[in-house]
């Protein structure tokens, strides 16, 4: 591991450049049908280095991320599975690179092929009747999703509904997307034993109710067994019911969004369809929907004529009932490649190991770390694809909480599991191996918990004061929000 | 089984620790009814790499090359091969948000630098880690200035009609759930300007913000000290759109108006930054603002601090502004962003340095100038408009403008982008070049037109 701390801006000499890479200067001459007064004065305070320097400085700050290509990186609900090497280099393909996004038909009919065959794909995997690949990441196929159910209700004059319903213990993502398509939320209660508290959603569902937004398997690592209840009380209310795919990887060919009565869904390319999340994204978060929000979908779409073989973009002079687009061009185009390289080389067996794996491997983890002494969250339940610990007792009794546990991981060369979250259960962890990972991989992390809740009880520090062995030590968190210090300056 | 290790073994004795007879036994909370029953028939079988990555090589030829003088938003400029090989380490390119600071050091650091060249470039006090595009970007920005814009109580913001068409109708479908209206500025039909006298009627009246786009869709230099001391006057905020690697030679939003007072936010589409054109995305967007509206700031934002022992680290900061901790109060439901294009816009930025992308720039510009020369000594081609231009032009042809661009493309020739759909300029195209033509790439596009046109 590197200990680079420097700044690129502190290698900076004046004069100093990468000279390979610029193209010789333009004259003044050259530049003179540009007007003075809109000219820059100062040059940016862009570092000049070498290539040399810019090559050794952004590799060794590398060396000092955890990735999953270095660690088991059990993340709940961000499906942390391998990301083949093989769909990177397919998508980088120079024919496929080089392409502009405005290029015509003509020039396109590659690409068009594989965007048009992921969408039958995403549609038969799911159950939907219709996909769009168009939004950037879950949070915007969420928006995409909830901005169709809104048009859905506005093209019927059904103008007073209001609020979208939400189980408590859904990502946050759920009620600041509900916002943003203008709606109020209200949170519906969710039971001791995970499941949605479904005397109160029935109580919740009224005139006012333009839809509800959930997950199933929930954030709470089990499947939603009252799943048709729940969608006959919202459609008997005239809502529409949004499935949050985040936990998609959870029943990728066991249950179908599409055959558990949900109207429209979004996937997370980024989790279920192995793309990288490349430290925070791009993701892909198409949407797919039910017949009744087919005309809505977000913009552009590929098709194909059914004469002639030939694609073309469908978009919103073709669909103008379309909510529109919602980048510049299609979305992330080169994170769907890579999804469709992952979905051409699992095909339809693949899929359905990718659910029975990935569940096996949680059932697994979870028998496991309860034999040595961890708290399951909902002990009598089935995993899903992940499942909560609690760690309540040790914060009681040893003062040991669930970030210092997570903390102590990275000691083990471990990447800690989601802490906090979801906000209902106290102290927790959400863990989620993927099927990629093998058993040995799993059984060191099991043997680094032991250890972990061993030190918990006779030492303590050495899990409150952890990690010893990053490189860095706990952060100052109030200096950062306090103090900001967002840019770099020399003074 | 593609990227499942699991030997016969392994699966036995793991259902041996559940206590379960079989996989299928796991499920048996699903009620049976709505298992897959269809076995996803629809789906073809599953492929090794070698035979996946000979289809989708087959696909790319199939896209032929041509000779593109697209821009429109997205621009091909040259990339250096270090950006990428770098980008796709496995230590970026497989790590997650890095909410784990102290495993997370690498791509915190490289976000804290990429913050402070945009807010170098843009002249800025402040930067977020990025959003999704510059059009959504722009979404987010008229969403902050209602938020920003304490003096004003409108949900109007002015969008002048030379803004990208493509980022005001992706802004608009994002806004306008939220009851926000965009109100339309026209351009001067000559200049191909927005001109301060467009904004007269509007005197007076509640805004939130004046959009600025700098240049504007048509490649033309605004006067962004007259718009900026307008809005300012008027009580709105200055919604900067820009092109970064304009912001090598021309001024930056931060330093707008006629004394400097700059533009309150700034956004862009950041693709010129060493990101391939790539069907259109990942691409990522950049935003930056005044110190003092950073708290209504969307998206993640990294803080430079100490640890327990006092040495340096980054961590992430002001979370209380996001979904995972606001939830339905957030300034906007963004959680992944566009990390990894950030990642290779901070080294593409860091080899260019200031001069490299200067030459940049002024090459881009430079190229247009001289293509438009050529193009317009052809007879009855001429500048649609009279403003100067930083690296995108619009002519107008003696034809229709669409059946032009279609007969070029039969040469494979990408010959610019059609003014006919979005601005009823039946015969008008748009025209970019930047520093990866060649004097024979314009030539061999100013031959054809001639021939085209012929």
């Amino acid at each position: 591991m590197s200990n680079e701390t420097t700044l690129i801006f502190q290698h900076s000499r004046p004069g100093r450049s990468a000279t390979a890479q610029a193209p010789k200067p333009v004259s003044e001459d050259q530049l003179s049908a540009i007007p003075a007064s809109l000219r820059r004065k100062n040059k940016p305070g862009l570092p000049e280095v070498g290539e040399l320097e810019v090559v050794r400085h952004y590799t060794n700050l590398s060396t000092k991320n955890f990735a999953i290509d270095k660690q088991f990186y059990p993340l709940g609900s961000c499906t942390m599975k391998y990301n083949p090497r093989g769909a990177n280099r397919a998508a980088m393909l120079p024919g496929f690179l080089n392409r502009h996004p405005l290029a015509p038909a003509s020039h396109s009919q590659g690409y068009l092929a594989c965007m048009y065959e992921l969408q039958n794909f995403l549609k038969e995997v799911t159950g939907m009747k219709g996909v769009s690949l168009a939004p950037m990441a879950g949070a915007q196929g969420e928006f995409a999703g909830v901005a169709m159910i809104r048009a859905y209700h506005e093209a019927r004059g059904d103008d007073a509904r209001t609020e979208i319903l939400i189980p408590e213990a859904a990502h946050g993502t759920n009620p600041a997307t509900a916002v943003m398509c203008g709606y109020k939320v209200r949170e519906v209660p969710v039971g001791k034993n995970g499941d949605v508290d479904l005397e109160a959603l029935k109580e919740a569902c009224g005139p006012q109710t333009a839809g509800l937004m959930m997950t199933n398997p929930s954030t709470c690592g089990v499947f939603e067994r009252q799943i048709e209840a729940i969608s006959k009380a919202v459609h008997d209310a005239g809502g529409l019911l949004y499935y949050d795919g985040a936990n998609l990887n959870a029943i990728l060919g066991k249950v179908r969004p599409g055959d558990m009565g949900f109207d429209v869904i979004h996937m997370n390319l980024h989790k279920t369809f192995a793309t990288p999340h490349g430290g925070g994204g791009p993701g892909a978060g198409p949407v797919g929907v039910s017949q009744r929000l087919l005309d809505y979908l977000p913009t552009p779409m590929a098709g194909q004529d059914s004469e002639s073989g030939d694609y073309h973009w469908i978009d919103t002079d073709t669909l103008p009932t379309s909510i529109g687009h919602l980048s510049a061009f299609m979305g992330n185009a080169g994170v769907l490649l890579r999804a469709y390289f992952y979905a051409m080389v699992l095909g339809r067996e693949g899929m359905i190991r990718v659910g029975e794996y990935s569940t096996l491997a949680a059932n697994y983890l979870l028998k496991r770390l309860e034999a040595i002494g961890c708290q399951a969250a909902y002990p009598e339940r089935r995993a899903s694809h992940e499942f909560i610990l609690t760690f309540a007792k040790q914060a009681k009794d040893n003062h040991v909480t669930a970030l210092d546990i997570a903390k102590r991981l990275l000691d083990y060369n471990q990447h800690a599991p989601t802490i906090y979250f979801p906000l209902l259960v106290p102290e927790c962890f959400l863990i989620e191996p993927t099927e990629t990972e093998t058993k040995e991989a799993m059984d060191d992390f099991i043997d680094a918990m032991a250890k972990i809740l061993e030190e918990a009880n006779t030492n303590p520090e050495t899990v409150t004061e952890a990690p010893f062995t990053q490189p860095v030590r706990r952060l100052d968190e109030v200096k950062a929000a306090k103090e900001l210090d967002l840019v770099w300056s020399e003074a | 089984m593609p990227y499942i290790p699991h030997t016969p073994d392994d699966v036995q004795a793991m259902l041996q620790a559940i206590g379960a007879d079989s996989i299928e036994a796991l499920f048996d909370e699903i009620p049976a009814h709505l298992k897959a029953g269809h076995g996803l028939d629809a789906l073809p079988e599953g492929r090794g790499e070698m035979e996946v990555t000979r289809l989708m090589a087959e696909r790319a030829e199939q896209d032929r090359f041509a000779l593109s003088f697209l821009g429109g938003g997205a621009y091909a400029h040259h990339i250096p091969a270090a950006v990428w090989e770098i980008a796709t380490r496995g230590e970026f390119y497989t790590a997650y948000t890095p909410y784990q600071a102290e495993a997370s050091q690498g791509t915190l650091q490289v976000i804290y630098e990429y913050q402070t060249l945009i807010a170098r470039l843009t002249g800025m006090d402040v930067s977020n880690a990025s959003v999704y595009d510059g059009a959504s970007g722009l979404a987010e920005a008229v969403l902050m200035s209602l938020r920003a814009n304490r003096k004003s109580k409108s949900r109007k913001v002015l969008v002048p009609d030379a803004l990208n068409p493509r980022y005001r109708s992706a802004c608009d479908a994002i806004v306008r759930n939220q009851d926000v209206e965009l109100v339309s500025v026209p351009f001067c039909a000559d200049a191909g300007q927005t001109l301060v006298d467009g904004l007269k009627e509007h005197e007076g009246q509640d805004f939130a913000a004046l959009v600025i786009s700098q240049p504007n869709y048509f490649g033309s230099l605004e006067d962004v000290d007259a718009l900026t001391d307008w809005a300012h006057a008027n009580g709105q905020l200055v919604i900067a759109v820009v092109n970064p690697t304009s912001l090598a030679i021309l001024t930056p939003p931060g330093e707008w108006g006629a004394d400097g007072e700059g533009a309150d936010i700034v956004v862009g589409e950041g693709q010129p930054l060493g990101i391939p054109l790539s069907s259109g995305g990942p691409y990522f967007g950049f935003m930056a603002c005044t110190q003092k509206h950073v708290r209504q700031m969307p998206g993640r934002i990294i803080g430079r601090t100490i640890d327990l022992e006092g040495k340096q680290g980054f961590t992430l900061t002001l979370q209380a502004r996001e979904q995972h901790i606001r939830r339905s109060k957030a300034t906007s439901n963004i959680c992944t962003n566009q990390g990894l294009a950030m990642t290779a816009a901070t080294i593409y930025t860091s080899l260019l340095g200031p001069d490299g992308l200067a030459s940049v720039a002024g090459h881009c510009h430079a190229n247009t100038q001289k293509l438009a020369d050529k193009l317009t000594a052809i007879d009855g081609v001429e500048r649609a408009f009279t403003a100067p231009v930083f690296h995108e032009v619009a002519l107008t042809l003696p034809q229709d403008a669409d059946s032009v661009l279609a007969r070029l493309a039969e040469k494979d020739i990408l010959g610019g982008l059609s003014l006919a759909k979005d601005y009823g300029m039946k015969n008008a195209i748009l025209v970019n070049s930047t520093e990866v033509h060649t004097e024979g790439d314009l030539d061999l596009f100013a031959q054809a037109l001639k021939e085209v046109l012929a």
